[in-house]
């Protein structure tokens, strides 16, 4: 090795990053893993699976009814019509808001998510009060969110799991007859399509 | 989209590193997702007063699950991880700052 001129200061670690940094080196060294093949996962969590995927899918239930019933029949199939496809996907199921029903989605074990849809989970999601309370007290979760329903509301609450991840498809908003998939995606929050949301009115748009 | 649709995936490189291992070892097969979600969920429960509502420790819980299935496995027992940490960490302390840390394995 060559002769070390800073002596006082080394790099910093934490014993978190070490942990992590040995996984890597034993999982490459027994050629489980192809560190390149790691950035790729990355990139594509970061930047190119998010809820725009499955804001597309609600326009288009929106727009087509032959969608909308091709996504009762088999969500995993319809959605994957649309490219979206993947982990943590393979067992999709749509539930549709109105009627006076309202789904909202969780996930009591852990964090299960439909990700070809909306990407990774938002922190709320993970968090113990929310796997807690969305079983017990939905409606106060709801008012949390800023969302009051209409006492009438039947409010189902499904639990996700390893096998099976739903996805909300929240009610059209009024007054946006005769707008195109692209302006309707744009109403779809995050939050709308875990049930924790509405889609947005059309003033909120900001077209 | 909402400004909340907009926040960070990953808080730290070091999760998305633990998030890109879990994903590349259910491909190679080496547990299946039901294991998986059975391990986190264990994880997650045992440590859940700890478990905020920022939820801060969520990719902690993983990285411990990741450890045990693999030890499970028989991949790398825990005690070869641990080293490995350590002579990580020793490589970093060694490592003038601002340099890439390596590690040669013996």
């Amino acid at each position: 090795m060559a002769h070390r001129h800073d002596t006082d200061h080394g790099s910093h670690m934490s014993a978190l990053e070490a942990r992590v940094r040995a996984l890597e080196t034993v999982l490459t060294e027994k050629g489980y893993i192809d560190p390149a093949a790691l950035d790729v996962i990355i990139d594509t969590y970061e930047t190119k699976i998010g809820p725009r995927n499955g804001a597309k899918v609600v326009a288009k239930a929106w727009l087509d009814p032959s969608y909308r019933d091709a996504l009762q029949e088999n969500a995993t199939e319809a959605i994957a019509s649309l490219g979206f496809t993947g982990r943590q996907g393979e067992h999709m199921v749509a539930l549709e808001n109105g009627d006076g029903v309202h789904n909202m989605v969780v996930c009591t074990l852990c964090s299960c998510y439909p990700w070809p849809v909306l990407g990774l989970p938002p922190v709320w999601y993970k968090s113990a009060p929310y796997r807690a309370r969305a079983v017990q007290d939905p409606r106060g979760v709801l008012a949390d969110f800023g969302i009051a329903l209409p006492e009438e509301t039947d409010i189902r609450v499904w639990d996700s799991t390893a096998e099976i991840r739903y996805l909300v498809i929240p009610e059209r908003p009024d007054g946006t007859e005769g707008w195109s998939e692209e302006q309707l995606a744009a109403l779809v929050t995050r939050d709308s399509m875990i049930g924790t949301g509405l889609a947005l009115a059309p003033e909120a748009a900001g077209a | 989209m909402s400004q909340r649709d907009a926040e960070r995936v990953f808080a730290a490189p070091w999760e998305a590193k633990v998030f890109a291992l879990q994903q590349s070892l259910l491909d190679a097969g080496v547990f299946s997702a039901t294991e998986w979600a059975e391990r986190l969920g264990a994880e997650i429960a045992k440590d859940d007063c700890r478990d905020d509502a920022e939820g801060t420790a969520y990719f902690r819980y993983w990285l411990k699950a990741l450890e045990c299935l693999i030890a499970e496995k028989g991949v790398a027992s825990a005690d070869n991880l641990t080293g490995l940490s350590a002579d990580w960490l020793a490589a970093a302390a060694r490592t003038p700052h601002g340099k890439p840390i390596e590690l040669t394995l013996k």
